[in-house]
């Protein structure tokens, strides 16, 4: 019955929606505007096992809190702790990816138009990523303790925020792996 | 109510002013009031009369709704003698309310197809071998205008030959920035349009009368926005012909102030500016070649005098605070000799 | 229908002894929509008082040519915060503040969704207000003077890029909006959580009063068009400290995109602005001539096509930028239509005066004031779609002028009419009604003289944004007169700030209903309760009160 909960989240995802697609829409405008290189086409590889791992938790969270709707607090409690591996592989991807970048090629934010663009939504993303790993290792500790049995509805609420991630995460592969490259 | 007259009558009045063409005009005979009502040239004349064409539509709905407001306030009011009771509650009415929004649709159509029309024919530039091509480039705080076909290279003042509407001689304009946004504006010319870095843009004038037509930046730029004015000179096509001539001259070598050139080339003078002929091609400020033919110096700021040039040369922030070109530093001799160098350049 | 006493006594017992660090402290820990609504809206008036003195400065400077009241940068940076502020701490904070205070009452709930996160948007806000305001202080800046920002309240890029503004003045002005901007987007998440489930029994969405359907409107608004500011804040943000190229035109970016995503913010922003005002005029004039609002369903549907269309408007203000003419042509039939549903409005409310009895109290003299200024900001803005006229009229005076009629003519007056509408619920006290016309008829002329003759520099050629212009433009005069409207709109508001003080003191004391209104927060105490209604009301139309006063003929068959 939490309905405050539910609007509540859902105008945070449409502010995060709007605020994505300004990044995405500088970053497709951009495409092909760079006065130097590098170019994507010549530093960019598909993110294809980070994009499995992120897309994966999703899945992942939704059988916790199928467990948790079950009342097994323990099964969802590993269901989410499976869940932040995956989100923290995918953020271990994008930093040894930045570092392949940086060290690698002298692709940095301020390299050009394609470092601006690319550092900056990908790492919007990233720090997306940060905040909602740090919501789901709270929702982990509750679960484990046993509290979270009683909070399921918060639970559901902070997990639509895990999918917008992911959801954004689809957006942003397809604008600068498939599309701009 | 008071306020309605009030509005009514200072409304009359401005009507009146904006409508009387040229306000004032200075002594060197350049018109000084750019009312966007005082129009020379056919863009500026086609927005006049979309203007004139828009207060029409404007001014009816201003008169026909004011007047209801006016109506109903006093119509009304609450009398003295109120007995105290309700008056009848109206919710609505679907018929009154769909006209009073069909209605303004249908008035928003027609503006809108006129002002369609406007927009295509004014930005639809006319393909006249004739037509004298100009390019502006906009810095902070003074314009460079540069001739590409005739090579000449000048500053702040646009000479342009006057166009005779039977066998029309437009300038076409492309407008770039060498660093900020500016504006160019000349109100009795044409609209306005940006000067953007990093992109070009393009205005075309015919002026029709020849005279002096003043305008400035109209975005703002920076500390010295205000101070980055611009006279348009329309000239008989014999006079813009012998300017042009005299423009396109190097700059004179006169031996009277050889110790001022001398002194000019030798300091950080050549490292901004130009003077055409000379070891001076400096971009970053005006070219001088010409300096003493311009009416103005520090775009528009102040007039073109010998104790203006000495004062600029010595301290320019004095003039114009926070110009770009920083304080010389010469000792009063050097600055002598440097004024009387840039007084020859005529 | 309600308890007046114990609640009154209790708080005028209490307010005699209470230690002055017991209140503060009281006000400082609030999630009390109703005071934070008050502080929201003080603190916004704090703040037009700051802005406007900026905007007397720069008249004193601008009365005639060639003065030298204020140097060039300090000219500058005045125009800077004078916009800035007025926009982003006067405006959003004052109409989000009475949202904040009416909004639970009006449709019967105990409080906003979160009133923490309530709590938190204020806080944000004042922090990002003290911010901007600390740039006065702060160390470099633009060729010294303070370190407040000269950069324009639209701060256009490339200008605003280090190569051309070094120092933190910039900083000042992106940091403290993009701070106060999360405030902002926080408290529309709240209000449209509000709307949504806390409704009283009864309460349908067809039955809220109006004003709370703009709020609704523009809190949807905001979560749409507020963060796309914010990412380019943030893009700002990243050129300047880190180096990246966004709106970097040497490193071949566009220095338009800033102004596309700007101001994809910043017209549905003036909307956020002004429906509210909408809202005000809705509730008071329908009572002020003793009638239910006429039209209220295409009201709403105003409200929502405004909120809808003026999304798709924006490029209005870049007509000069040469976008080329389908684009050109675009956004002028959007902005004609936008004005549409917005000039309907006006109907409404005369429909609603139409066979009324009209009492012209003060809220009711603002509101009247309001409709011709109103129209008159309507017929320019109408002007200024008109692309071709826009080109010559764009960044002249005849654009401040329209949006001072919008923002001051429109959107001020119907918020002095809200004060003097709201200030008995809030206090339990009426302000005076002699003073307030003082206020009215000094304000409205002195705002008529600057404001309506300012149209016309701007037709001479003016353009905004200078600190001095030429002596033989012709524009001396008419700038002279519109300085002269100044003192009068001083001493207007001195008159009612003065009313305020006084009246909280020694304000006749109000009771529940003072003007005799029919919406649900004239049904509880005046100053409410903590938890605003003894009992939650149910309702069976828009008018709840009306139908309580008028039982032989309630309003729900008629709607």
């Amino acid at each position: 019955m939490n309905e405050r909960g539910r609007v509540g989240m859902i105008g945070l995802i449409v502010a995060e929606t709007s605020l994505f697609a300004v990044f995405v829409v500088a970053y497709l405008f951009y495409i092909g505007k760079s006065l130097n290189g590098p170019y994507p086409k010549d530093v960019l590889e598909l993110p294809i096992f980070n994009t499995v791992c992120l897309l994966s938790s999703s899945i992942t969270i939704a059988v916790a809190l199928r467990a948790l709707r079950t009342g097994a607090a323990r099964r969802a409690g590993v269901w989410l702790l499976l869940t932040i591996v995956l989100g923290a592989v995918f953020l271990a991807g994008t930093a040894r990816e930045w570092y392949r970048l940086i060290v690698g090629h002298g692709l940095t934010i301020g390299t050009n138009l394609f470092g601006t663009t690319f550092y900056s939504l990908v790492g919007l993303h990233a720090s997306h990523v940060i905040v909602g790993l740090a919501i789901l290792i709270l929702l982990c500790v509750f679960a484990f303790s046993g509290t979270l049995r009683e909070h399921l509805e918060r639970a559901e609420i902070a997990s639509w925020y895990w999918h917008f991630v992911d959801g954004v995460w689809i957006v942003v592969f397809t604008v600068v792996y498939l599309v701009g490259r | 109510m008071l306020g309605m007259a009030w509005r009514l009558l200072l409304f009359a009045t401005t009507m009146t002013v904006l409508t009387t063409p040229n306000a004032t005009a200075g002594g060197n005979g350049v018109v000084q009031t750019p009312s966007i009502f005082a129009p020379a040239s056919t863009p500026a004349f086609a927005i006049r009369e979309l203007a004139l064409i828009v207060f029409g539509i404007t001014g009816v709905i201003f008169v026909v709704v004011a007047g209801l407001t006016v109506y109903a306030l006093m119509r009304f009011r609450r009398r003295r003698d109120d007995d105290g009771r309700e008056p009848p509650q109206v919710y609505g009415s679907r018929q009154i309310e769909l006209a009073w929004t069909v209605v303004p649709i249908l008035i928003v159509v027609v503006l809108f197809l006129v002002t369609a029309r406007y927009i295509f024919a004014i930005e639809r530039r006319p393909h006249l071998p004739e037509a004298l091509e100009v390019t502006i480039v906009g810095h902070q705080w003074w314009w460079e205008i540069r001739y590409p076909k005739l090579g000449i290279v000048t500053a702040n003042e646009l000479h342009v030959p006057v166009s005779d509407p039977a066998h029309p001689t437009p300038t076409f304009i492309t407008l770039q920035s060498a660093d900020v946004i500016h504006s160019f504006w000349i109100p009795q010319l044409a609209g306005k349009m940006d000067v953007i870095p990093n992109k070009t843009n393009r205005i075309w004038i015919d002026p029709q009368k020849p005279g002096g037509y003043v305008g400035q930046c109209a975005e703002y730029c920076g500390l010295q926005h205000a101070g980055m004015l611009l006279i348009v000179a329309v000239q008989s096509k014999e006079d813009f012909a012998k300017w042009a001539a005299q423009q396109q001259t190097p700059a004179r070598h006169d031996a009277e102030v050889q110790a001022g050139r001398e002194l000019f080339s030798s300091l950080s003078c050549i490292n901004c500016h130009a003077v055409r002929g000379t070891s001076a091609n400096g971009v970053f400020g005006p070219d001088l070649t010409h300096l003493m033919s311009r009416w103005t110096i520090g775009a528009g700021v102040i007039q073109n005098t010998p104790e203006n040039i000495r004062s600029w040369i010595d301290d320019p922030a004095s003039l114009k605070p926070g110009a770009l070109m920083p304080a010389m530093k010469l000792s009063r001799d050097d600055l002598d000799k440097v004024t009387a160098y840039l007084l020859a350049l005529r | 229908m309600s308890v007046l006493a114990d609640t009154m006594a209790s708080r005028r017992g209490a307010g005699a002894h209470r230690p002055l660090l017991a209140v503060l402290h009281e006000w400082v820990v609030t999630v009390d929509h109703k005071r934070l609504g008050v502080m929201y809206v003080v603190s916004g008036l704090v703040f037009l008082v700051v802005a406007g003195l900026e905007a007397s400065a720069m008249r004193l400077q601008l009365a005639w040519s060639g003065l030298h009241v204020v140097p060039p940068g300090t000219f500058n940076q005045l125009f800077t915060m004078h916009g800035t502020t007025m926009v982003f701490l006067v405006g959003i904070p004052i109409v989000f503040g009475f949202g904040n205070y009416l909004v639970p009452l009006m449709i019967g709930a105990r409080d906003l969704a979160f009133p923490r996160l309530n709590a938190f948007g204020f806080w944000i806000f004042l922090f990002g207000g003290l911010l901007l305001h600390f740039s006065f202080l702060g160390g470099e800046g633009l060729y010294g003077g303070g370190a407040a920002p000269a950069i324009g309240w639209f701060a256009y890029a490339p200008l605003t890029e280090r190569a051309f503004t070094p120092g933190n003045a910039t900083d000042y002005w992106n940091l403290a909006l993009l701070v106060a901007g999360v405030g902002t987007i926080a408290t529309a998440v709240n209000m449209v959580t509000t709307i949504a489930t806390m409704r009283g029994p009864g309460m349908t969405l067809g039955r809220m009063p109006i004003f709370v359907w703009e709020i609704l409107t523009i809190s949807a608004l905001t979560l749409i068009i507020l963060p796309p500011l914010t990412a380019a804040q943030i893009m700002l943000l990243l050129d300047r400290f880190l180096g990246a190229h966004f709106f970097d035109t040497q490193a071949g970016a566009s220095a338009v995109m800033w102004q596309h995503f700007f101001w994809f913010f910043g017209h549905p922003e003036v909307y956020i602005l002004m429906l509210p005002g909408f809202g005000f005029a809705s509730e008071i004039i329908p009572v002020f001539s003793r009638k239910v609002l006429f039209g209220y369903p295409m009201l709403v549907a105003a409200s929502a096509g405004i909120g809808l269309v003026g999304m798709g408007t924006w490029a209005h203000h870049m007509f000069v930028v040469g976008m080329g003419s389908t684009l050109n042509a675009a956004f002028a039939a959007s902005t004609m239509l936008v004005a549409v549903p917005t000039g309907v409005k006006i109907f409404n409310w005369l429909g609603t005066m139409y066979g009324g009895k009209i009492r012209f109290g003060t809220p009711m003299l603002f509101c009247c004031a309001f409709l011709f200024q109103f129209l008159c900001a309507g017929l320019t803005g109408i002007m200024l779609s008109v692309a071709p006229f826009d080109w010559q009229l764009s960044d002249s005076y005849f654009v401040v002028a329209h949006f001072h009629f919008m923002l001051v003519g429109a959107l001020v007056f119907t918020i002095f009419a809200a004060i003097y509408y709201w200030f008995p619920k809030v206090t339990g006290r009426m302000l005076s009604e002699r003073l307030g016309r003082w206020h009215f008829w000094l304000f409205v002329i002195g705002f008529n003289i600057t404001f309506l003759t300012m149209h016309v520099p701007g037709m001479l050629g003016m353009p905004r944004r200078i600190y001095t212009y030429p002596a033989d433009r012709g524009w001396e005069i008419w700038n002279l007169v519109v300085t002269l409207g100044l003192p009068l709109q001083i001493v207007g508001i001195l008159i009612f700030v003065i009313n305020i003080v006084i009246s909280l003191r020694r304000g006749a004391p109000a009771g529940d209903d003072p003007w005799d209104a029919w919406t649900l927060e004239w049904a509880t105490t005046s100053p409410p309760p903590a938890y605003n209604f003894d009992v939650v009301p149910v309702v069976s139309s828009r008018r709840p009160l009306w139908d309580l006063k008028h039982p032989d003929d309630p309003d729900g068959p008629h709607e």
